[in-house]
């Protein structure tokens, strides 16, 4: 998905996982996934430059759809599907 | 389905059992330094893991041990020397140092500002974490005696257990990841 697309991307759960440093963001994505139904959309917010790579890598660990990620200014958004 | 292909299918079923069964989705790491940085690693990996729904399990050893006291507790009937080890070794997670640039306890305490500063989570916070997660800890009886500790003095750690050799080589035979720390 494109970037534009990501961002207009409606998020059935979005986790604010920005401030903390590794493994913060993964403990908080991994937490928060519960909550989401399967085919739902999760979205994690990180300023950890090491989740960009991350995230995609826990996603084919655990069999999630990683949609993309959009940067803003001073954070990134990682997009999930939960399959 | 042609009988033919029914077979083959059953075979392959009965081989990733038999894969399976070999290795599990477990990480078996025996964590042998008392430094507060390779500690640290240790709990990282190990947090990281259980969120990747790897099941961890440490085998706590030697050095590392000193890690698990717990400062309010005490254990009586110690004869002379492991008095002394109790004395010389450090008390608990927060008083382990760096195993480099400790510079007289400077550097750690000034790496423990910097982690604080970067949101870096700490190693009581860590171990909390793990416990919630359900990291397992066992720890070394054998390194324990030596060192003079008892299991009286340990942190409060949910099944906190103490074994032997036996008890990693057969964890590490079936954990996909094995490290020693």
């Amino acid at each position: 998905m494109t970037s534009e697309e990501l961002k207009n991307l409606k998020a059935d759960k979005i986790v604010d996982a920005r401030g903390t440093a590794c493994p913060g963001p993964l403990l908080a994505a991994k937490k928060a996934i519960a909550e989401v139904s399967s085919g739902g959309i999760m979205e994690v917010l990180s300023s950890d430059e090491g989740t960009k790579n991350d995230i995609p890598k826990w996603c084919q660990k655990m069999n999630y759809d990683y949609l993309g990620v959009a940067e803003e200014d001073s954070y990134i958004r990682l997009f999930l599907k939960k399959a | 389905m042609s009988i033919e292909l029914e077979k083959q299918i059953q075979e392959l079923q009965k081989k990733v059992e038999s894969l399976e069964k070999g290795t599990k989705d477990q990480l078996s790491m025996v964590v042998f330094s008392g430094d507060l940085d390779k500690i640290l690693a240790a709990m990282i990996i190990s947090t990281g893991a259980t969120a990747m729904d790897t099941k961890v399990k440490l085998f706590f050893t030697f050095w590392a041990i000193s890690a698990l006291r717990d400062p309010k507790k005490k254990a009586k009937g110690k004869n002379f020397m492991e008095k002394m080890f109790g004395m010389m070794l450090p008390r608990g997670m927060r008083k382990i140092k760096l195993s480099k640039m400790n510079m007289a306890g400077m550097g750690t305490s000034m790496i423990k500002g910097i982690m604080k500063k970067h949101k870096v989570a700490s190693i009581e916070e860590l171990f909390a974490i793990a416990a919630e997660l359900g990291v397992e800890i066992n720890i070394c009886e054998m390194s324990m005696n030596l060192m003079g500790f008892k299991k009286e003095e340990m942190i409060d750690y949910p099944n906190l257990k103490i074994c032997g050799v036996a008890t990693f080589l057969a964890d590490a035979s079936e954990s996909k990841i094995q490290l020693f720390i």
